[in-house]
């Protein structure tokens, strides 16, 4: 396990290779891979296991599905540095005849992506049928997703929700990035969703919150409390607090910079508030 | 023209039950999905012989699609079960972006295809369903005749690597392939050699196709008949080879002339050797309830409207 210095040099080089993917390209979504950032950093270094020699099936291996495909920045960046392919691959990013398409995808075979994501909503099915087949393969690991708040706009998640509960799929982790903004604004303002908890709850899902979403510890800390919770009967979700764009100063907390890249001088103010740690790509 | 006999008239789906089934006992991989229309399907064999591989969804066919591609991550082999309908149209992007642009290996079966539901009415008789699944890459899209062909086509499907479209139907239908014919996916089942036209069916259309040929031979016209159960891959040499013989062709389906079979076989020969074509299809309009001898016969998918639109083809040779 990598101690907590190496995890915060992971996460502010992540935070740099989101900006300068995204600004090399001039399209991209920073902002919810930004707010993003700590959860899969401690996802994929602190909790899961994986084998980064690729195999789709995943079988004896924990597996993790992103819903909510544009955040693909941060996940690229997660996958490569934790060595699924080279992190030299980032600089292909949205490029023609790149295995990093702008919305994850299998079809170009690159490592550690199971599913293609994008259109919203989707994600959740799927990772229940991957739980399910862990059930059938008595393969204990454990099956993690992640969700927009504004995704769950999108109603296929609430047929997924009502499976889970219905059918006791408790080795399945969904964590929904609790960020509160969406493409047009607040989702207050888009679409109110009311008390998202009280619905998971009102479905018969065992419920926890991590207020702290962009605090390492208290990201491995509920995502330890989660795994705890796991086999009992229910599915379990995380309503995972983060705040949009975080890390970078002037992108914080608005809507604003959720499929925005930053020009020259603004990646030059993102880069220097996460210096360089593990070496940019 | 080829003598066929039929022992039974008996449902497409419950050849699919049946083929599932023997699936159920040969291939531990496989696993089976339904929204909430077991019995519709003819599934309940599978179940009751393998109840921990059965995995019913309620009615809620965008998670099924989902959790279909799920299942394949663990090395499963997921058969999912609805209405042509609600395996389709409402459920296109999930089976988009999940399934065949992920490549996942998903075997969408589908019952209750076409006009031939009868009475419940358009809102559930798809006849857009082929060109639908046959637009998306990597989709292999299967429409059998009859009982023998869909239990084959069932069996068939689980080795074959890759998502397939599996299109059957509800009314009882005479069962004339042998129950011992291998079923190649890809390609054309020779039903009649013939000399002045070409008749291209799929599905229930086939046997109408012979019904047609036999009258056809009454009058002296010789006519080269081909089951296409496959639509996507399409057997193009067989197509090729039997319309160079004759010169002109009539496809027969039961789905909109709008993206279907026909369509196939006419771009195909476009691309080729051009040659006359008439299209026994619906011509781009919803059903209606009825009995589906009924509407088969106002919507002119029969022996009677083949038969029509080969002497109308033959004029244009």
């Amino acid at each position: 396990m990598p101690d907590t210095q190496q995890l915060n040099d992971l996460t502010t080089q992540v935070r740099r290779d989101i900006v300068r993917m995204v600004h090399k390209v001039n399209s991209g979504h920073p902002g919810g891979s930004l707010g993003c950032t700590e959860f899969l950093v401690a996802l994929y270094n602190e909790i899961m296991e994986v084998d980064t020699n690729f195999k789709m099936d995943g079988i004896n291996e924990d597996l993790f599905f992103l819903s909510n495909g544009h955040i693909s920045p941060v996940f690229y960046s997660v996958l490569a540095r934790k060595g699924y392919f080279p992190v030299e691959e980032l600089n292909t990013f949205r490029l023609l005849d790149s295995r990093l398409q702008g919305h994850p995808t299998t079809h170009e075979g690159l490592p550690g992506v199971r599913i293609a994501s994008g259109s919203l909503g989707q994600g959740m099915s799927v990772a229940l049928g991957a739980a399910l087949a862990k059930k059938l393969n008595n393969d204990t690991h454990t099956v993690y997703s992640l969700h927009g708040d504004g995704e769950l706009q999108e109603g296929q998640n609430w047929e997924a929700i009502m499976y889970a509960a219905g059918n006791k799929v408790d080795n399945y982790i969904a964590t929904i990035d609790l960020n509160g903004q969406q493409i047009d604004g607040a989702t207050d303002d888009v679409l109110p969703m009311g008390s998202i908890r009280q619905k998971f709850e009102a479905f018969g899902w065992d419920v926890m919150e991590v207020e702290k979403g962009n605090d390492l510890e208290a990201v491995i800390a509920g995502l330890k409390e989660a795994k705890s919770r796991t086999g009992k009967g229910k599915p379990v979700c995380i309503l995972l607090h983060t705040i949009m764009g975080n890390g970078v100063d002037f992108m914080m907390g608005t809507h604003a910079w959720h499929g925005k890249a930053p020009n020259d001088e603004q990646l030059e103010k993102a880069l220097a508030q996460n210096p360089e740690t593990l070496g940019d790509y | 023209m080829k003598k066929y006999t039929y022992t039974e008239k008996i449902d497409t789906r419950s050849g699919f039950g049946a083929g599932l089934t023997e699936l159920g006992r040969t291939n531990p991989n496989v696993v089976a999905l339904c929204a909430d229309l077991v019995g519709s399907l003819k599934m309940q064999d599978f179940i009751n012989e393998n109840p921990e591989r059965f995995f019913q969804i309620g009615i809620a066919e965008a998670n099924m699609m989902g959790i279909a591609a799920g299942l394949t991550i663990g090395g499963k082999i997921p058969f999912t079960g609805t209405f042509a309908n609600f395996s389709t149209g409402r459920v296109y992007d999930q089976i988009r972006q999940s399934i065949a642009y992920s490549d996942k290996n998903v075997k969408i079966c589908a019952s209750h295809a076409g006009l031939t539901l009868g009475e419940d009415g358009a809102t559930h008789q798809i006849l857009e369903d082929i060109g639908l699944m046959k637009m998306l890459p990597g989709m292999t899209v299967i429409n059998p005749c009859d009982f023998n062909q869909t239990k084959a086509a069932t069996i068939a499907i689980a080795e074959h690597e890759g998502p397939v479209y599996l299109r059957f139907g509800r009314p009882a239908v005479p069962n004339f392939t042998p129950a011992d014919q291998k079923f190649e996916i890809g390609k054309a089942v020779k039903i009649n050699e013939g000399s002045d036209v070409t008749i291209i069916a799929t599905g229930h259309l086939v046997w109408e196709a012979i019904l047609a040929g036999e009258k056809l031979a009454e009058q002296g016209i010789s006519a080269d008949i081909l089951d296409i159960h496959t639509i996507k891959p399409l057997d193009e040499e067989a197509i090729l080879a039997s319309v160079g013989k004759t010169g002109c062709v009539v496809t027969a389906e039961e789905h909109n002339f709008l993206g279907g079979l026909g369509e196939s076989v006419a771009r195909t020969l476009a691309q080729n050797t051009p040659a006359p074509q008439e299209f026994v299809a619906t011509q781009d309009t919803f059903g209606e309830s009825g009995t589906p001898a009924q509407l088969m016969d106002k919507y002119g998918l029969n022996s009677e409207a083949i038969v029509k639109a080969v002497t109308k083809v033959l004029k244009r040779k």
